[in-house]
C-alpha cells in the first residue's frame, strides 16, 4: 500500500538524515540525567522519611510529572522540527515534483508522511515515558496512577502539533510554518496557565479564555489531563495548581475526543489543500 | 495512437496567462521538442500534463488518461527542470527509493539500478552521496530515475542543463535509444541544435501560445531560397534568373565562381534553374536549397509573432 510505502520512506529518511540517531542518543542523555537526579533526591529523602510513608508520595510523584512534562515538551518540539520541512520544504526545493509524479495519489503522500512521523514521534513518547516510569518504579517501587492513559494523552498532544505542522506545510513556506505552529503552541501553553490560575481564583472569564484557546489548539489541554490523571487525588489539594501540573481546571474526557477529532479534521484539510494546490 | 493530447488547455495565474488555448497531439514513439523563450509556458505545460499544475480550463490526456492518474503515472518518467536531491542519500539509495515508489520489487530494483547508473555514466558512484555530486552528475542521476519504470512516455525538462559537451552527447544517445525502443519523449530544451538533431517534431511556443508545430523539415522549408555557385554567368543569364524570383549577389566572385542567392517559389524549380544555367553556358559548382537552421527559424518566429 502506497501510504505505508511513503511512511516507510519517511521513517528511513529520518535515519538517513541522522535524526533518528540524534533522538536516540539525546533521549538516553535525558533519561540518564533524570535517573541520576532522581536517585540522589530519593536517597536523601529516604534518610529523613520512612520510605513507606504517604509523605514520600508527594515529591516522588512531583518528580515523575516533572520528567513527563520534560518528555511532553520535547515531543512537541520534536513534532515541530521533524515536520516543518516535510512538505513545505519539499515544495520549495522541488523534490516533491519527483514524488507526486510517481503512481501515487496526493492524499497518500500526505497521509504517508504524517504516518511515518506520527509513528516515530509516538515511539519516542512511549519509550521515553515508559522508561521514566520504569526508572522511578525500579528505585522506589512507586507507580503513578493511570500511566497508560497519561502516556497516550502526551502522544496525542504531540500528534496535535505534528498534524498542525503538516497542515501548515501544505500552504506555508517551512520557516513561516514553523513560526506559526510554535506560536500557536505557545498560545495554548499560556492559555493553559490562564485557565489554571483563573480556576484557582474562581475567575470565570479567565477560565473561558483558556477553554476557547484550547479548542483552537488542544495540545496543552492533553498535557493538563495527563497530569491530572497521573497524580493521586489527594495531591491535587496540595497547592500544585500554580505549576505546570496543576489540575484546578481539568479538561474533560470530551476534550480528549475533541483533540482526536481535531487531528483527523486537520489531516483531512491538509490532504484537501495539498491535492488542490499547484506544485 | 496519441500519447499526449490537449484541447484548448489554458492556465492563468490571476491576470498572467501562462498557457493559452494549447492544442497539441504527440504520437507514440515520437521525440517531440517543445521550444520557447523563458516564460513562454513550456514548464507550466509539462506540469499540467503531469498533474502537478491544475489547468484553468481545457483538458489534457496523457496515455489516454487524465494527468496525474496513477495508471498513467506508472508508465511515465519525468526529469524536472530544477531537479533537487536529498543530499544525504547515496545514488543507489535514491534510485532504490524511487524504484519503490514506482512499485518495482526488490529483485527488479537490484537488477535495474546498476544498469541505469552505468547507462548515465555513474556506474562507479552508486555509493557516493548526492551531496557530493556536481550539477551534471545530479542531472544524470535524475535522468536515470526517470527511466526506472521502463516508461512508455518520458518528460525531460532541460535534460542537458549543466552538462558538459560529452554529457550532452550521452543524453542525446539515450534519447535516441529510447526512440529506438518505441518510447515517446517530450523534450523541453533551450539547446536548439540538440532539438534539431534529436526530435522528430517540434512545437514552438511564445507567450503561452503554440505558434509553430511540425517536423524540423516542415518548419525549416518554405524560406524558398536557393544557393547557386557558378562561373560563366553572363548579364543576360543573370537577368533571366529573375523569372523565378529576386536574385541576391553574395560577395565578389572567387576564382571566377560567383555565389548567388535566388528566391524561388519552391524547391521543385531546382531542375529548371539547373537546365537554364547549363543552357546559358554557365558551369555549376553548387545548386542547393537554402534552409534556415532551427535556430534561425526560432529567432524569426520570435521576432515575427506577437507577444
Amino acid at each position: 500500500m502506497n501510504v505505508l510505502k511513503i511512511a516507510g520512506i519517511t521513517f528511513m529518511e529520518a535515519r538517513w538524515r541522522k535524526v533518528a540517531w540524534a533522538i536516540i542518543l539525546l533521549g538516553l542523555a535525558f533519561l540518564l540525567v533524570f535517573t541520576v537526579g532522581f536517585y540522589f533526591m530519593w536517597r536523601d529523602m529516604s534518610r529523613v522519611y520512612d520510605i513507606a510513608s504517604v509523605r514520600m508520595l508527594e515529591p516522588v510523584n512531583f518528580f515523575v510529572l516533572a520528567g513527563m512534562y520534560g518528555v511532553s515538551f520535547l515531543s512537541v518540539v520534536l513534532a515541530l522540527l521533524v515536520s516543518i520541512d516535510t512538505i513545505a520544504g519539499e515544495i520549495t526545493s522541488g523534490t516533491i515534483q519527483t514524488l507526486v509524479t510517481k503512481p501515487l495519489r496526493r492524499w497518500e503522500v500526505v497521509i504517508g508522511k504524517w504516518l511515518g512521523l506520527a509513528v516515530m514521534l509516538s515511539l519516542f513518547i512511549v519509550v521515553m515515558c515508559s522508561s521514566l516510569i520504569g526508572i522511578v518504579w525500579t528505585i522506589t517501587r512507586y507507580l503513578p496512577p493511570n500511566p497508560l492513559a497519561g502516556i497516550l494523552l502526551i502522544a496525542l498532544e504531540g500528534l496535535v502539533v505534528l498534524t498542525l505542522s503538516i497542515l501548515g506545510g501544505t500552504r506555508l513556506p517551512a520557516l513561516a510554518n514553523g513560526v506559526v505552529v510554535f506560536m500557536l503552541y505557545g498560545l495554548a501553553f499560556i492559555a493553559g496557565w490562564i485557565e489554571q490560575i483563573g480556576a484557582m481564583l474562581r475567575n470565570e472569564a479567565a477560565v473561558n479564555t483558556g477553554i476557547v484557546v484550547s479548542l483552537l489548539v488542544p495540545s496543552e489541554a492533553m498535557w493538563k489531563r495527563a497530569a491530572y490523571l497521573m497524580q493521586p487525588p489527594f495531591l491535587s489539594n496540595l497547592g500544585l495548581d500554580a505549576t505546570p501540573f496543576g489540575a484546578a481546571s481539568t479538561p474533560s474526557p470530551l476534550m480528549v475526543g475533541y483533540a482526536a477529532l481535531y487531528v483527523v479534521a486537520a489531516l483531512a484539510i491538509a490532504v484537501r489543500l495539498f491535492s488542490r494546490r499547484d506544485l | 495512437m496519441m500519447l499526449i493530447e490537449t484541447h484548448d488547455l489554458r492556465k492563468a495565474y490571476g491576470d498572467l496567462v501562462a498557457v493559452q488555448g494549447l492544442n497539441l497531439a504527440v504520437g507514440a514513439g515520437e521525440v517531440f521538442g517543445f521550444l520557447g523563450p523563458n516564460g513562454a509556458g513550456k514548464t507550466t505545460t509539462i506540469k499540467m500534463l503531469l498533474g502537478l499544475v491544475h489547468p484553468t480550463s481545457g483538458e489534457a490526456f496523457v496515455l489516454e488518461r487524465r494527468p496525474g492518474e496513477s495508471q498513467a503515472m506508472a508508465r511515465i518518467g519525468f526529469l524536472p527542470e530544477h531537479f533537487r536531491f536529498p543530499p544525504w542519500l547515496t545514488a543507489y539509495n535514491f534510485m532504490d527509493m524511487h524504484g519503490q515508489l514506482y512499485g518495482l520489487n526488490a529483485a527488479e530494483r537490484r537488477a535495474r539500478i546498476p544498469l541505469l547508473l552505468e547507462r548515465v555514466g555513474l556506474g562507479g558512484r552508486s555509493q557516493s552521496r548526492l551531496g557530493e555530486f556536481s550539477k551534471g552528475m545530479q542531472q544524470r542521476v535524475g535522468l536515470a530515475q526517470a527511466l526506472l519504470n521502463h516508461p512508455s512516455l518520458v518528460f525531460l525538462d532541460e535534460p542537458t542543463s549543466g552538462l558538459d559537451p560529452l554529457g550532452r552527447y550521452e543524453v542525446r544517445e539515450i534519447i535516441r535509444d529510447l526512440r529506438s525502443q518505441g518510447v515517446t519523449v517530450f523534450l523541453n530544451s533551450h539547446y536548439l541544435s540538440e532539438v534539431e538533431v534529436t526530435c522528430d517534431r517540434v512545437g514552438i511556443v511564445k507567450g503561452g501560445r503554440l505558434v509553430r508545430v511540425g517536423t524540423v523539415d516542415e518548419l525549416t522549408t518554405g524560406s524558398n531560397r536557393i544557393e547557386i555557385r557558378a562561373s560563366g554567368l553572363t548579364e543576360a543569364v543573370l537577368a533571366g534568373l529573375t523569372q523565378w524570383g529576386q536574385v541576391h549577389t553574395a560577395g565578389e566572385p572567387v576564382n571566377g565562381i560567383q555565389r548567388l542567392l535566388l528566391d524561388v517559389s519552391g524547391e521543385d524549380v531546382l531542375p529548371q534553374v539547373a537546365s537554364y544555367l547549363l543552357q546559358g553556358g554557365a558551369q555549376i559548382y553548387a545548386l542547393a536549397p537554402q534552409r534556415p537552421s532551427l535556430e534561425e527559424l526560432f529567432m524569426r518566429v520570435m521576432s515575427e509573432e506577437p507577444a
